[in-house]
């Protein structure tokens, strides 16, 4: 059995192609067994809706009379620094970005209230937001500050671009030592007083896909509500990591860089996030399609989080220390029963990215897709596999000798 | 009959430097829990207590605080989730010491227990998109 892309999206168009989510594959694979399902499935959608930081997004302003340079200058939109170093009215907002006078962690631990992420949200949602800049002036640009208030309407690009998304796997965190600790993985309680997990797991777009064989550069997708494509793919992606049997990985490996119009995108999709102790990041919703080529790709999406193992790590000292130590692996099952055992002690188990709204994504692409509004694409190049012989790289520090 | 509830109490700055909780104790012979006391000179104070007694002698004792001046919120109005904010991801329910919030094993959803929540606050900053709200 072998469908073409074109195929599918011929049925698409027609409004008869079978579509199902990444969680009804799953019994219906053990219903009518790989071989029968894959005649019968068109497309497999998948989600996640988790806290993503390397995200943000880039504006075209406009240009005011007399004209202004912020490219080079100093701009804020509702007091978070955005980027500059680009042309005169082209501006960078990263989702984790926080005003210059945010007390940060000094006093401890931060509540980091307000950032980028939450300038993104709240443009989506279309309200007017602050924009002030400074200026150094140019003959051709001679003003020197800016305050305006800007929607979202009135701008000429707004787009979000998003370096690393939908990490394939992810770290349980723990906390093996005696405080309690606030770290992106959220407050770990002393003594192995909780582990946070972060992965859709059987709904995850690229546990969905382990060797990328549909998804790639130019996939289109489900992104922040409206619809985005694989950009390339992210930083980290690291498709070397250990992997199962099966082909999925059991540690962090594969990410996206995504990109999509923000303008048609929905605040419900795109959440301004607050890490305690930490700082500011988003939380995004990103649901990818995976069209049944082949047998052996809709075996792939019929993976279950009993399937799927992630290692537990110390956030008190081997992560920020960079050891490679890891206290055990557990799967998404285990992890989603609420309990978990790590070094012979009950742990409860908390997750930071959300099931239930993932599997609304997963539903939300369906429905696109069966409604016919919502066609595949072909990839127009591959994201690099465990063929590629790439490694993920530590930083090797070289001092500066003066 | 017997009876225990929570409430939240609000001293107008005029009552704070009055012993109005030593009153409940020796003339309504309440049993009390203070949850959570905040109480500056000058300032209106605010207290989170559990209360039992008999029902004669609660009524009685909500009575003469009322009659003092001391605003009276029932419990479960405090501690509010924002439902547009909250995305179920289940961030919170190791942070709740009662189990008043919690996972549906089936739905995978963040249930609130109001009657659970002791006002403890504990939930609020943990929130990743901070979608525990307090309301006094």
């Amino acid at each position: 059995m072998v469908k073409t892309i074109a195929e599918i999206n011929e049925k698409i168009r027609k409004g008869q192609a079978v579509v199902v989510t990444a969680e009804e594959i799953i019994d219906l694979v053990d219903k009518k067994g790989v071989e029968r399902a894959a005649l019968e499935v068109d497309v497999v959608t998948t989600g996640t809706f988790g806290p993503m930081c390397s995200s943000g997004a880039y504006f075209n302003v406009g240009h005011s009379k007399p004209r202004i340079k912020i490219g080079g200058g100093k701009a804020s939109i509702n007091d978070v620094p955005v980027y500059t170093g680009l042309a005169a009215v082209d501006i960078f907002l990263g989702a984790t970005a926080i005003p210059d006078d945010d007390p940060r962690n000094r006093i401890y631990p931060g509540g980091f209230n307000y950032g980028g992420g939450h300038v993104i949200e709240e443009l989506v949602a279309g309200k007017d937001v602050m924009l002030v800049v400074s200026a150094y002036g140019t003959d051709c640009y001679p003003r020197k500050r800016l305050e305006t208030w800007i929607n979202i309407k009135d701008l000429n690009e707004a787009v979000l671009f998003n370096m690393r998304n939908a990490y394939q796997n992810y770290n349980v965190a723990v906390n093996l030592s005696g405080k309690t600790i606030y770290t992106y993985m959220g407050v770990l309680k002393p003594n192995l007083g909780n582990a946070n997990y972060c992965s859709a797991g059987q709904l995850s777009p690229l546990l969905n896909d382990p060797h990328y064989k549909t998804i790639g550069i130019g996939t289109r997708l489900f992104l922040g509500g409206g619809i985005g494509y694989v950009a390339w793919h992210g930083t980290q992606h690291n498709p070397d990591a250990l992997r199962s049997d099966n082909g999925v990985p059991r540690r962090p490996a594969g990410t996206l860089a995504v990109i999509g119009d923000l303008k048609q995108m929905s605040p419900r999709w795109l959440v301004g996030t607050s890490m305690v102790g930490y700082g500011c990041t988003i939380t995004v919703g990103v649901g990818v399609p995976i069209p049944i080529l082949s047998e052996e790709i809709l075996r792939y999406t019929a993976i279950k989080d009993e399937e799927i193992f992630a290692p537990i790590v110390d956030y008190s000292e081997a992560y920020p220390q960079r050891s490679p130590d890891i206290l055990g692996e557990i799967s998404y099952g285990q992890l989603k029963s609420g309990r978990i055992i790590v070094q012979e002690k009950e742990v409860p188990t908390a997750s930071l990215s959300s099931y239930p709204r993932a599997l609304e994504i997963a539903n939300t692409l369906k429905e696109w897709i069966m409604k016919g509004e919502f066609l595949l694409t072909e990839a127009v190049a591959p994201l690099p596999g465990v063929e590629a012989g790439r490694t993920f790289k530590p930083l090797n520090e070289r001092p500066i000798e003066e | 009959m017997a009876i225990s509830k929570r409430v939240v109490l609000h001293f107008p700055p005029r009552l704070v430097e009055q012993p109005i909780i030593y009153k409940l104790v020796k003339d309504y012979d309440l049993v009390l829990n203070i949850m959570k006391a905040s109480v500056t000179p000058k300032e209106e104070g605010l207290m989170v207590l559990e209360l039992s007694g008999s029902r004669q002698d609660y009524d009685r004792g909500i009575q003469y605080l009322q009659e003092t001046g001391v605003r009276i919120q029932s419990l479960g109005q405090d501690i509010m989730r924002n439902e547009t904010r909250c995305t179920h991801c289940g961030a919170c329910v190791v942070v709740c010491p009662t189990g008043a919030l919690a996972i549906d094993p089936k739905s995978r959803r963040v249930d609130f227990y109001e009657d659970k929540c002791t006002a403890c606050e504990l939930c609020v900053l943990p929130c990743p998109p901070r979608a525990m709200e307090v309301h006094f």
